[in-house]
């Protein structure tokens, strides 16, 4: 018995009046919507993924994309998503595979917070005309200052331990080489040299090509340990351990054979066309302290010259996780909410593991603060952040800095099409492919992400002088200057957070 | 917009409160009639080795009762009495001023290198905190808040202020946005040995507050000043830092400057900065800080509101205004402004 075939996605048709037939779509499109009978463009929607590819190449707006072109009979529950799904999994019986974040249609909690501003009783900054201070330092903090007087004089006794120092509190999350191109890699590479600030390389050593912008790397260790070595980790500015990842939780990672280039199996030091299977815990942490111990290994190794981060998923318990990360020697809690994106991920736990990031700083920060270790610690959060206001409300929150996946890619070129995992990326970014690795220009590419984080950066600084502040310390934890617009007081209480007017 | 101004006698000679309300008084544009207050030191030689415990009470029965019986526990009442005060046309009394002189057991915490006093601030947040109808607002040694909800006049006469000697006096003349007409919210505040008086607000205020709770401090007054005193007593008491530091941890140089520094400068500016983030104030303020060893003057780290600083002889005057310290003491010698964030400090000569 055949199921038949489910519904198109999506629908391309071409304004055959308006093409000139300049065969763009044709080259561009790398999933193969498009090919040429005839002297005529035929087209094959099935395959297409609303990338965007051919619509951003076409020179004459010819081309049109329609999502859902086909209707089903409407029902609340049996959603087209739901009954295809099943569809495909009676097919397959399969776990279903999907790139990108969480798609599922929860409350935004950033889109539900507004931030303040000064009037009257206390006067703007105008960052034009005022120093504004960006600069976020990440690494373990003193809990006192410990000094010696001697005649009045103050001697500092307190050395401090490593610490990044970042220009601006926007870092670009980790995203192997493997996962994505070394173009798209170099990109992020050069874009965060430029502007003073720290990219991670994933799990998926350091290519070569990285090594100059080397001082601005956070290296990754995670449970697979691919591309890990004595000269990785010395390479870095800072060594993160990956314990979990907002996209899956409680889950490893697979990079597909084909995806293993030569390149990319040199880096990760695997054999050529291999899966790279991360298993789902590190085999040697199974408890909090061996957590402890692998971060004293990693200091060691490197002479406590480099801060150690360790990066957790956002789950439920994830305040009382990360107190007790902060209490091993690591130097900062990396938080990644349930819509952190991914290359790939069972879709069942891309759209229902995990919470959402803005819960999770608020929760871990007031963690912190109530034992008295919040300072001692930095906080980084990742997992959806689109914009400098989703950076300001983070802060706000209790962040120290962000880390941002998605929003770098996308100026990259990425359309968020959700099919990292198929290695076919039109856009050069998630893809090993040679030809289509070409399409990103690093130095072009690196100024496109650079624009971004300056343009956020600018924003930052403006939200920050309207509401009185010139340092980015008083805006860290300052939920007085957040408000609640539309959220349950359960919520409210757990941001801690007062609602609007309030 | 708010008045403040302070005064110390660096030989410790006392001075009577007339001139200090004189001075308070002719910044009457500054506030609005709400809120008005003054602080003393060195106003009760009679119980030097007590603290001074005044509570405003909703009434003499619950709360007192409940106040009684928490000091009694955690010390011994050495004598206690209202405070004397008259009425005023123009105040209206909504608590009764109360004063005991207190002296704590120092045998009932540990953890602490000063026991007394640490028994007296949590004495002072649990009253706060949890006994409706009282509010501890002055609980230092040989030191008293007067303060009310009306003009500076009349508050100085409501408790006579002339009737009390001091070597250092703050004062402050209230325009309020936070807690109109609350006695509660007028300046100074005080925990232990620490007073302070502010014009301005701090838009860092949910930062240091949560710094300050995650070291055991209760924020209860309302307002953003109380926090001060708290990072005072924090960093000043029991980090130990000497009041300049303190006052370059809350109001740091420019990391632009810092960057320029000699090394060893650089160095610990950094790691003050970085040890005290968020204790950094921010937003536009003048405060004026009092101990029974001097006092500090400050402003935020643009200037966003005025200081003016006098001299004369052993006296230092800090306030919003020129004409208000001309007006305390029209012999007044040297009249500077500070710079943003510096500094300035009176201490006493021992």
């Amino acid at each position: 018995m055949s199921l038949g075939s489910v519904p198109l996605k999506y629908k391309i048709s071409i304004d055959r009046e308006q093409c000139m037939k300049c065969m763009r779509c044709v080259d561009n499109c790398s999933y193969g919507v498009y090919r040429i009978e005839n002297d005529k463009i035929l087209i094959d929607s099935r395959k297409c993924t609303a990338c965007h590819r051919c619509i951003s190449m076409c020179p004459r707006d010819a081309i049109m994309l329609q999502e859902k072109p086909v209707d089903y009979r409407s029902h609340p529950l049996w959603t087209a998503e739901a009954r295809e799904d099943v569809i495909n999994q009676a097919r397959t019986g399969k776990i279903i595979l999907a790139g990108m974040g969480n798609a599922r249609d929860y409350p935004i909690i950033f889109d539900r917070l507004v931030l303040d501003a000064c009037q009257v009783t206390n006067p703007s900054i105008d960052p034009l005309r005022e120093p504004m201070e960006l600069r976020t330092y990440l690494g373990k903090k003193p809990a006192k200052l410990e000094f010696t007087k001697n005649d009045g004089d103050v001697e500092l006794k307190t050395k401090l331990a490593p610490n990044l120092k970042l220009d601006t509190p926007i870092m670009i999350g980790h995203m192997s080489y493997g996962a994505i191109s070394l173009n798209a890699q170099l990109s992020l590479a050069k874009a965060v040299a430029k502007t003073g600030t720290f990219m991670g390389t994933g799990e998926g050593g350091m290519h070569e090509s990285i090594y100059p912008y080397q001082d601005h790397t956070i290296v990754q260790i995670a449970s697979g340990r691919f591309g890990v070595d004595i000269n990785y980790l010395e390479r870095g500015a800072a060594i993160e351990i990956k314990v979990g990842q907002g996209a899956k939780p409680g889950i490893g990672g697979h990079l597909p054979g084909e995806k293993v280039c030569s390149d990319v199996s040199c880096t990760r030091m695997i054999p050529l066309g291999s899966d790279a299977i991360s298993p789902a815990p590190h085999h040697d942490i199974y408890s909090i302290e061996d957590l402890a111990q692998l971060v004293r290994s990693l200091k060691e190794a490197t002479e406590w010259k480099k801060p150690v981060f360790v990066k957790i998923a956002a789950v439920h318990n994830v305040a009382a996780i990360a107190a007790g990360v902060a209490r091993s020697s690591a130097d900062a809690v990396v938080i990644d909410g349930f819509r952190g994106g991914t290359g790939a991920a069972p879709k069942v736990f891309r759209d229902n593991v995990g919470i959402p990031i803005e819960a999770a700083i608020a929760a871990v920060d007031q963690k912190l603060n109530d034992q008295g270790i919040r300072n001692e610690v930095s906080l980084i959060a990742s997992g959806g952040i689109r914009n400098s206001a989703d950076i300001a409300k983070s802060i706000a929150l209790g962040a120290d800095a962000v880390y941002i996946g998605t929003a770098s890619l996308i100026a990259l070129g990425c359309r968020v099409c959700g099919n990292c995992y198929r290695g076919l990326c039109p856009w050069g970014i998630a893809t090993q492919k040679p030809e289509l690795v070409n399409r990103i220009d690093p130095e072009l590419g690196s100024e496109h992400v650079a624009n971004l984080i300056n343009a956020w950066t600018l924003e930052l600084s403006e939200l920050m002088g309207a509401a009185g502040l010139n340092s980015i310390e008083s805006l860290r934890g300052n939920r007085e200057r957040l408000r609640g617009y539309m959220l349950d007081e359960g919520l409210l209480n757990v941001l801690k957070v007062e609602s609007v007017g309030a | 917009m708010c008045g403040i101004i302070g005064v110390i006698d660096r030989t410790m000679s006392r001075m009577d409160g007339s001139s200090i309300k004189r001075a308070l008084s002719l910044m009457d544009e500054r506030g609005s009639g709400e809120g008005a207050g003054y602080v003393a030191y060195g106003i009760y030689p009679d119980y030097a080795d007590c603290y001074a415990i005044h509570v405003f009470f909703d009434n003499l029965l619950e709360p007192k009762t409940m106040v009684d019986s928490i000091l009694q526990k955690w010390g011994r009442i050495i004598h206690q009495e209202e405070i004397p005060t008259y009425d005023q046309p123009d105040l209206k009394k909504e608590h009764i001023p109360w004063r005991y002189f207190f002296r704590p057991y120092t045998d009932l915490i540990v953890g602490t290198t000063n026991p007394a006093d640490d028994t007296v601030k949590h004495l002072v947040m649990t009253v706060n905190s949890s006994i409706e109808g009282a509010l501890i607002f002055s609980s230092g040694i040989n030191l008293g808040v007067f303060k009310a909800a009306g003009w500076p006049e009349d508050v100085a006469n409501f408790y006579r202020i002339e009737d009390y000697k001091g070597y250092i006096w703050l004062a402050h003349n209230r325009y309020p946005t936070n807690t109109s007409g609350w006695w509660g919210g007028a300046h100074p505040f005080n925990l232990l040995d620490w007073a302070v008086v502010h014009n301005g607000e701090i838009t860092s205020y949910g930062t240091n507050r949560r710094y300050v709770e995650s070291n055991g401090y209760k924020c209860t007054m309302f307002t953003d000043t109380e926090v001060v005193a708290y990072l005072f007593d924090l960093l000043g008491r029991r980090h130990g830092l000497p009041p300049e530091t303190v006052v370059t941890a809350l109001a740091p140089p420019f990391w632009d400057e810092i960057d320029d520094m000699p090394e060893k400068k650089e160095e610990f500016l950094r790691t003050l900065r970085l040890t005290y983030g968020p204790a950094l104030m921010n937003g536009p303020f003048a405060i004026v800080v009092a101990t029974k060893d001097g006092i500090v003057g400050f402003t935020d780290r643009i200037k966003l509101r005025p200081l003016v600083v006098g001299e004369n002889g052993s006296r230092l005057y800090i306030s919003s205004e020129e004409a208000a310290i001309r007006t305390m003491d029209p012999e007044v010698q040297t009249i500077y402004m500070p710079r943003a964030g510096e500094p300035v400090i009176g201490r006493v000569m021992v």
